[in-house]
């Protein structure tokens, strides 16, 4: 075997970090579009919850707008939280199947298994907000908000769910495989993309489930992406989901680093 | 600058807040350019020293240094000298072989042109290059353990870390792994393996520490452990388990090693194997005892354990709580 020399490039510390970053994060996103599931529960999922509730439960959902231009923005942010799981998930892979033993033993940037994670599953949401937003067109929703509010709506989502998705991390961290990471969020998941005003008004809830429904982090966020898509008066519901995001990555960021710390 | 790729001093690593302790005051010292075997089954230690060795877990106590850099203050630096491979191929199953290897070439800070040129050039004479663009779910287990090795290799690591390189491969395999440690070592690489088999151990390494329950149970080159053990085992298969325990009486004395009687069967080590199973047929045979089987065998790990310990080699126990549940083995495809 003739040996080539080796040649270790000069960059700073913080261009290595920022490029031990980006080769996890082209890793994980070559490995999503290799897995065909991945792909079902990234495209299909979002579109079959288009189909069912804008065709065959809208029926009975009054709202104050036409009921595909209520549903449209709910889906979006519930597809980006939906998608977190991937991020438990995958983490829970790599722990599983020793990869994360393996970069630990590279002199690479500590974090960047977990940032890598965490902005390719960024990365995954942009795609999965274009699909989803054209397939809302396509079956009749019309936002009169303008492009910027739209844009801005897109960004507060994203900030939104890469806030959460720390949280996710830690779960995939502390689960003992992935199939367990996957079953611990979904209660977690489910009643609050469901006890929200993602697909039905608070109003039509019973008045013991209305202040939370109408309170927790979800459903404020899809009222700010529903004002700001839709053009109409929205409150301070960008503030303080915004709110909830930096309250989000600022508690679950360290938890999952500290997890990270200590699992092996 | 110390003579030794790698030095432990008095290293202890417990587990479940002291319960398990998974190493208990070892020291090795491992010279440069040669490969240097740590035998053990199963629980012995062996994988929880690479990891603490590879920077992947803590001392309890005691200090490592390797390539002279302390595993625990300057574990960058250790990592920018080391590779690491083993038994569980920890290779990407989602990427191809060449994918896996430009990730963790990048991932060591090397220059992109080198990392494609020296990942062409490690599937090449690993022969993986049918293979290169081809995901790694579908390799075989041999095949990955090469590609997990070449990966390894990458940044040409002065000393390598093998973790059970061979453990769960076809006969064919192994020996491939083999030729391919032997010609790192002529390069110049210092390799430090973890063995439960004592062929492997006696093919590859030049001096051998034996493992167990944490503890340095022997050292010393292959040819003194041999000779501390005898060379070969003599096995009798009787007809009844009687027959068996009243042979263990007759011919107890062949050997100056504990002879071990499990159910019909009678196992001892000898150093003179021809002479010795002779002098055991005569007498048994003029007990009027009849055999029902007879093998000489060259001594396996299972015999070291018995004649160092007086206990057999334990498989059960698992290496240490990180491999329990989280990781599951996966199966082998030969």
């Amino acid at each position: 075997m003739t040996t080539l020399p080796v040649m270790t490039s000069t960059h700073s510390a913080l261009r290595w970090a920022v490029s031990d970053v980006l080769t996890l994060a082209r890793r994980n996103l070559l490995a999503l579009f290799r897995i065909p599931v991945a792909l079902v529960f990234m495209i299909i999922q979002p579109i079959m919850f288009v189909i069912l509730f804008r065709y065959v439960f809208g029926g009975v959902i009054h709202t104050d707008v036409s009921y595909v231009n209520y549903l449209i923005p709910g889906i979006l942010v519930q597809t980006m939280i939906f998608g977190s799981v991937g991020t438990a998930i995958g983490l829970a892979e790599d722990l599983q199947h020793g990869l994360i033993e393996r970069f630990r033993a590279l002199p690479m940037a500590r974090l960047a298994v977990l940032a890598g994670r965490t902005i390719s599953d960024l990365f995954r949401n942009v795609i999965v907000l274009i699909i989803i937003t054209g397939v809302g067109f396509l079956v009749g929703f019309r936002p009169h908000g303008g492009i910027v509010s739209y844009l801005q709506a897109c960004l507060l989502m994203l900030l939104f769910a890469y806030c959460v998705s720390w949280g996710f991390a830690f779960i995939g961290l502390s689960a003992p495989n992935s199939e367990a990471a996957q079953a611990i969020t979904f209660p977690i998941i489910f009643p609050l993309t469901f006890a929200s005003a993602i697909f039905v008004p608070v109003a039509s809830m019973p008045s013991w489930l209305q202040p939370f429904a109408i309170n927790q982090p979800i459903s404020q966020t899809a009222y700010a992406v529903r004002g700001l898509m839709l053009g109409l008066p929205h409150g301070q519901s960008t503030w303080i989901a915004l709110a909830w995001s930096v309250g989000a990555i600022g508690l679950l960021a360290p938890l999952a680093v500290n997890r990270y710390r200590k699992a092996a | 600058m110390s003579d030794y790729a790698v030095e432990t001093f008095n290293i202890v690593r417990t587990f479940d807040d002291g319960d398990v302790r998974a190493l208990d005051d070892v020291s090795l010292h491992v010279p440069k350019g040669q490969v240097f075997g740590l035998l053990g089954p199963n629980g012995s230690g062996k994988t929880t020293m690479v990891r603490i060795l590879s920077t992947i877990l803590s001392p309890t106590s005691g200090k490592a240094t390797v390539a002279g850099y302390d595993v625990v203050k300057q574990a960058n630096q250790v990592r920018r000298h080391i590779g690491l491979a083993g038994q569980y191929a920890t290779v990407d199953e989602n990427l191809t072989g060449f994918e896996n290897i430009r990730m963790i070439g990048l991932l060591n800070h090397l220059n992109k042109a080198y990392v494609v040129a020296k990942a062409r050039e490690l599937l090449e004479s690993f022969d993986l290059t049918d293979a290169a663009n081809r995901i790694t779910k579908t390799y075989s287990g041999g095949m990955r353990r090469r590609l997990d090795l070449a990966a390894a290799l990458v940044a040409n690591p002065p000393i390598l870390f093998l973790d059970e390189p061979t453990t769960g491969l076809d006969p064919q395999s192994r020996q491939d792994m083999w030729v391919i440690i032997e010609g790192l070592v002529e390069g110049g690489t210092t390799v430090l393996l973890t063995t439960q088999y004592l062929d492997e151990a006696d093919r590859l390494a030049k001096q051998l520490v034996v493992l167990d329950h944490g503890k340095i149970i022997a050292q010393g080159t292959s040819a003194e452990l041999k000779a501390q053990l005898g060379t070969t085992v003599l096995a009798l298969t009787f007809n009844s388990i009687n027959d068996a325990l009243q042979a263990h009486t007759l011919i107890g004395d062949l050997s100056d090693k504990p002879v071990n009687v499990e159910g019909t069967v009678l196992e001892m080590t000898v150093n003179n194997g021809p002479a010795v199973t002779a002098d055991a047929l005569r007498r048994i045979d003029a007990a009027n005892i009849s055999l029902s089987g007879l093998a000489l065998r060259e001594p396996s790990l299972d015999d070291v354990f018995l004649t160092l310990t007086g206990h057999k080699a334990e498989t059960i126990e698992p290496e240490a709580p990180a491999n329990t549940g989280r990781r599951q083995k996966r199966k082998e495809r030969v």
